[in-house]
């Protein structure tokens, strides 16, 4: 048993979930007691989906423990092939049926009888997988079954399109800005001179996978999920896979790079350079931001990355080469991934971070006091309370990763939105200056804001009165070296002597 | 005895222990349906019991249901936790004992509850973990009450969690006053998470402990009467001044606002529940606790309030005092509202087992139901209130609803494009396609967090109810209210 406040990847079932309802006319089934379907309302809610979530939980309750399962699932898929006529109908296990230890793929088989959609058991096991991996799991075991059946009916049409083309793989639903990030992709595409041949799995259709083998490249933004099925069509066709996430304008251009070759490879004669050039110094605005005057004041500050592979990697490049930003740690909830995130990451940061712990990442926080985080909601969290800004850069999805307006967080224009994010997340410019200068306006009570108050401690009314003194923003830190010094000289009242000692000695 | 003034069809008569009112439909559809699951409970008792600590023991999927579809996020650290099953605890490699002890020792010392709650899920069930069995043993071990609750989705909907809790919390209520002792001070920083997050309950000044101590002349001579339901303090507040009215003293409430001052409960104490969700708790208080239970309509829209006050006044022989005033009042202040709702039509497609009564208030308000989707029916324990609907129906002249049980959402949903309600109730799933598709739609989940009990709190249900209608009205002429393209029907 392991005590859990927080988690940073949800349960396998909602990662098969994720990739079954992304498909056009695909329906789950999810044998699971009453409530187990809040994937449901996750995406009603928080993507405000318009249509009816094509989930449906054939409900375990105490008659159907008692009388085996068997009957009502069949049934189940047989009734919504009747009611829906999906083309699949994919039957998820959750942690209840992993433990019923049922016989689901006979069920499947029994139903495929029946059925004039296919039937499929999506292979996850809840202990096994988190959501990243059951997604990634079910998105190859899909792609694998249509591939199959396509070569065993002989419709598998192998034939590369003409001009230059891609399947993007790996946008979903409920996706940390899927949605505008694929819409960039495709712009680039287009920019590119190169057909998107198919997207996977986001408003595809299975009967489409057939032709996924058409494509000159697959391109896998996002390391969570696609690789497999990359890897599997990489096998199979000997398609080759770019999966270098086009965050920031250097990854962009490495990936854009990395497209060329493969034209390249292929006989097409495709040079980029010039076009990477225009964006980069003359269409997108974020290098130019990044040289701006205003941003010089960013060089050498020092902030904390936390979220998935993708995402803290990516901006932890950014900061670092693209904004002159000190990395003091880049961390991961993807420890079944990590050795990628070390060796991606490591020469950009001063430490790093593998954990799913929120409270080791808050206290890692506590400790580093970066002037900026960029991390998940739980961050953003930790942030408040330790008064520290926080740009949100990964998931756990939120309502508010699903804005009305345009917000991609890839290409050049996710470049031009990653500046903003990184700039306003630091208190900057003249406010900076003038806070320094004047030591601020703030006269409001000292906060205590360690994550652990102690309070061994006892501020002497000078020691307070200095202390109210210093700027309002850099004044936790003051307090908090003060006490540490404090502390190793066995001192237990603070005065305004100390507070000075304390400064020379530390530089508080 | 004398009968109290009462409504000529004779609300009030005692609620006969079995057969349910007659004309109504009541069908079973065994579908499959949405709604949350019952560890939910956990989001509002942690904040009503405030020297709580709620250990839900189960899996990633009840965890992340927590966090993302009920939306309790860490603010601070709360005072819930899950106790994740692993595979090797499943597989029973693992002793269930040590495990749990490690984990409440790790509470014990960063939190120090007064009570640690066990919340039971389908997994425990499943691998059948003795949690009745471990509990006791370990509360001696390590000196915290552990109160053990079956708050399962295979056995249970929704708010039904709440009642698995309060019925194992009924069993801790003591018997004897507690001794005036210099007992220290809980360790526990109370209210500061209710601030952080709240659900929408407004916390008021601690209102319950005055009541349990004072011999008061304003109250009149009647046996002791414990209140059961978890409802914001204020709430608790308005429905004890409202008994005071009528001279009727609370002696307690279950669950209280901290687990160290539960109500004492003797044999033939009076218990009365105000949710109609709490008939296991119920059942803990008239078999195992020997209280005699007061079965009234629910205390929910003026009506509601009306029926359980007179009934409550009735059981103690006390002839109600300006009830009928105080009820006229309530609804003359309710006109603004009652214009928008009524000869209009509301469908409840059923998530939080208050359906009943709010259908029966919306009939009440001029509206008509079709149809009441519920998730479990318990025709015992809401047989008054099943009576009042029948009633309310037949003096508002408008047909009785089909009272539906573990409806089938996908017939639900062709029903409603058959019938075309002015207003769906629906839990959070079907909200936005349903609006998408022109269909007005309120929350379920809303109803379960907002006050609605007592005569003061009745503008708030009109004021949830009328929403949509509003803005819908305020919408009106802008032609948008279709937002999908045209299905091809099967």
């Amino acid at each position: 048993m392991k005590l859990a406040y927080w988690m940073y990847a949800g349960p396998a079932h909602i990662g098969t979930l994720r990739v079954a309802s992304s498909f056009k006319n695909v329906h789950a089934i999810m044998h699971a007691p009453l409530g187990d379907d809040y994937f449901n309302v996750m995406r009603s809610m928080l993507s405000r989906e318009r249509d009816f979530t094509p989930v449906t939980t054939s409900v375990v309750d105490r008659n159907v423990l008692a009388r085996g399962s068997q009957e009502k699932v069949v049934d189940n898929i047989t009734r919504k092939d009747g009611e829906e006529h999906p083309d699949l109908i994919m039957l998820t296990p959750t942690c209840t049926s992993s433990i019923l230890q049922e016989d689901l793929n006979n069920f499947v088989e029994r139903a495929q009888m029946d059925a004039q959609a296919d039937v499929m058991l999506a292979d996850v096991n809840h202990y096994r997988y988190n959501e990243l991996e059951a997604a990634d799991r079910t998105l190859a075991q899909v792609v694998r079954y249509y591939i199959q059946k396509a070569r065993k009916n002989g419709d598998l049409n192998t034939e590369k399109t003409e001009k230059p083309s891609v399947n993007i793989i790996g946008i979903s639903t409920l996706g940390f800005h899927n949605n505008h990030d694929c819409t960039e992709l495709k712009r680039l595409m287009a920019d590119l001179g190169i057909e998107v041949n198919i997207v996977m799995p986001d408003g595809a259709e299975v009967g489409e996978i057939k032709n996924m083998s058409r494509a000159w490249f697959n391109l896998v933004p996002y390391r969570e999920l696609g690789m497999q099925a990359a890897k599997y069509l990489e096998e199979e066709f000997g398609t080759p896979c770019v999966d270098i996430t086009p965050m920031g304008i250097v990854e962009t251009a490495r990936c854009i790079r990395a497209i060329q070759r493969v034209l390249n490879d292929n006989g097409h004669a495709a040079n980029f350079e010039e076009y990477i050039d225009n964006q980069t110094r003359h269409v997108s605005q974020a290098a130019w931001f990044s040289r701006s005057i205003d941003c010089q004041n960013l060089t050498g500050k020092r902030a904390v990355v936390f979220g998935d592979n993708t995402h803290a990697a990516a901006i932890t490049k950014v900061l670092a080469r693209e904004m002159g930003i000190k990395v003091v740690m880049a961390g991961t909830y993807c420890k079944y991934d990590q050795e990628w995130f070390r060796n991606e990451v490591s020469e950009y940061c001063d430490e790093v971070l593998v954990s799913e712990d929120n409270a080791e990442i808050a206290n890692a926080i506590a400790r580093l006091e970066p002037a900026a985080i960029f991390g998940t909601q739980m961050e953003r969290h930790v942030g408040k309370r330790l008064d520290i800004p926080c740009g949100v850069i990964a998931a756990p999805i939120h309502i508010q990763n699903f804005p009305v307006g345009y917000r991609p967080y890839v290409g050049y224009e996710g470049a031009n939105q990653l500046v903003d994010l990184i700039y306003n997340s630091f208190t900057l410019g003249m406010e900076d200056h003038l806070l320094e200068i004047f030591g601020g306006h703030d006269t409001k009570e000292v906060i205590t804001k360690e994550m652990a108050t102690e309070s061994d401690l006892t501020w002497s009314k000078d020691g307070r009165t200095e202390l109210q003194r210093v700027p309002g923003f850099v004044r936790g830190k003051v307090k908090r070296n003060t006490e540490k010094y404090a502390r190793s000289q066995g001192l237990d009242t603070i005065t305004a002597e100390v507070m000075y000692a304390a400064k020379e000695a530390v530089g508080a | 005895m004398t009968v109290a003034k009462e409504r000529s069809a004779g609300s009030n008569q005692p609620a006969p222990a079995s057969a349910a009112p007659s004309a109504l439909n009541f069908e079973c559809e065994t579908g499959n349906y949405h709604t949350f699951c019952p560890i939910s409970c956990v989001a509002w008792l942690y904040q009503k019991i405030e020297d709580s600590f709620f250990l839900v023991i189960g899996t990633k999927t009840c965890g992340y249901f927590l966090q993302n579809a009920m939306g309790v996020m860490i603010f601070a650290e709360p005072r819930y936790a899950m106790a994740e099953l692993e595979e090797g605890d499943i597989s029973a490699k693992l002793n269930d004992y040590e495990e749990l002890k490690r984990l409440c020792l790790d509470i014990k010392r960063s939190r120090n509850p007064s009570v640690i709650v066990w919340i039971g899920t389908c997994t425990t069930e499943i691998i059948k973990m003795d949690m009745e069995g471990i509990a006791p043993k370990l509360e001696a071990e390590i000196g915290i009450p552990i109160v053990v609750a079956r708050a399962n989705g295979l056995d249970y909907a929704f708010t039904q969690g709440e009642d698995t809790v309060l019925a194992a919390m009924a069993m801790r209520c003591p018997t004897e006053p507690k001794k005036i002792t210099a007992a220290p001070e809980q360790s526990v920083d109370r209210g500061s998470f209710q601030k952080l997050f709240s659900l929408g309950r407004k916390e008021e000044a601690k209102a319950e402990a005055p009541i349990a101590t004072t011999t008061d002349s304003e109250y009149k001579d009647h046996p002791p009467l414990i209140l059961f339901g978890s409802l914001p303090d204020s709430v608790v507040t308005q429905l004890n001044l409202e008994l005071k009215r009528q001279g009727i003293k609370v002696s307690g409430w279950l669950p209280s606002q901290h687990y160290t001052d539960l109500p004492v409960v003797q044999e033939g104490y009076y218990a009365a529940g105000i949710n109609p969700f709490l008939s296991r708790t119920a059942t803990a208080m008239m078999r195992r606790r020997k209280c005699k239970l007061i079965g009234a309509p629910f205390p929910i829209g003026p009506d509601g309030t009306r029926a359980w006050v007179e009934k409550i006044c009735k059981v103690f022989d006390i002839e109600p005092q300006g009830l009928d005033e105080r009820e006229a009042q309530i609804w003359a202040g309710l006109e603004d509202y009652l214009k928008l709702v009524r000869g209009k039509s509301v469908f409840f497609m059923g998530d939080n087992l208050l359906e009943v009564s709010l259908a029966r208030f919306l009939i009440r308000c001029g509206m008509t139901c079709p149809e009441i989707g519920i998730p479990y029916m318990d025709k015992r324990y809401q047989g008054a209130e099943l009576k009042l609907l029948e009633q309310t129906c037949n003096e508002m002249g408008v047909p009785l609803p089909r009272i539906i049980e573990k409806p089938d959402n996908y017939n639900q949903i062709q029903r409603i494009y058959e019938l075309n309600p002015d207003l769906v109730i629906t839990g959070m799933a079907h909200a936005n396609p349903l609006e998408a598709r022109g269909i007005s739609t309120k929350w379920s989940v809303e109803f379960t967090f907002a006050q609605l009990h007592g005569f003061a709190n009745a503008r708030d249900i009109l004021e949830l109810v009328t929403r949509p209608l509003r803005r819908n009205a305020a919408l009106d002429g802008l032609g948008w209210d279709k937002l999908v393209k045209e299905e091809v029907k099967a």
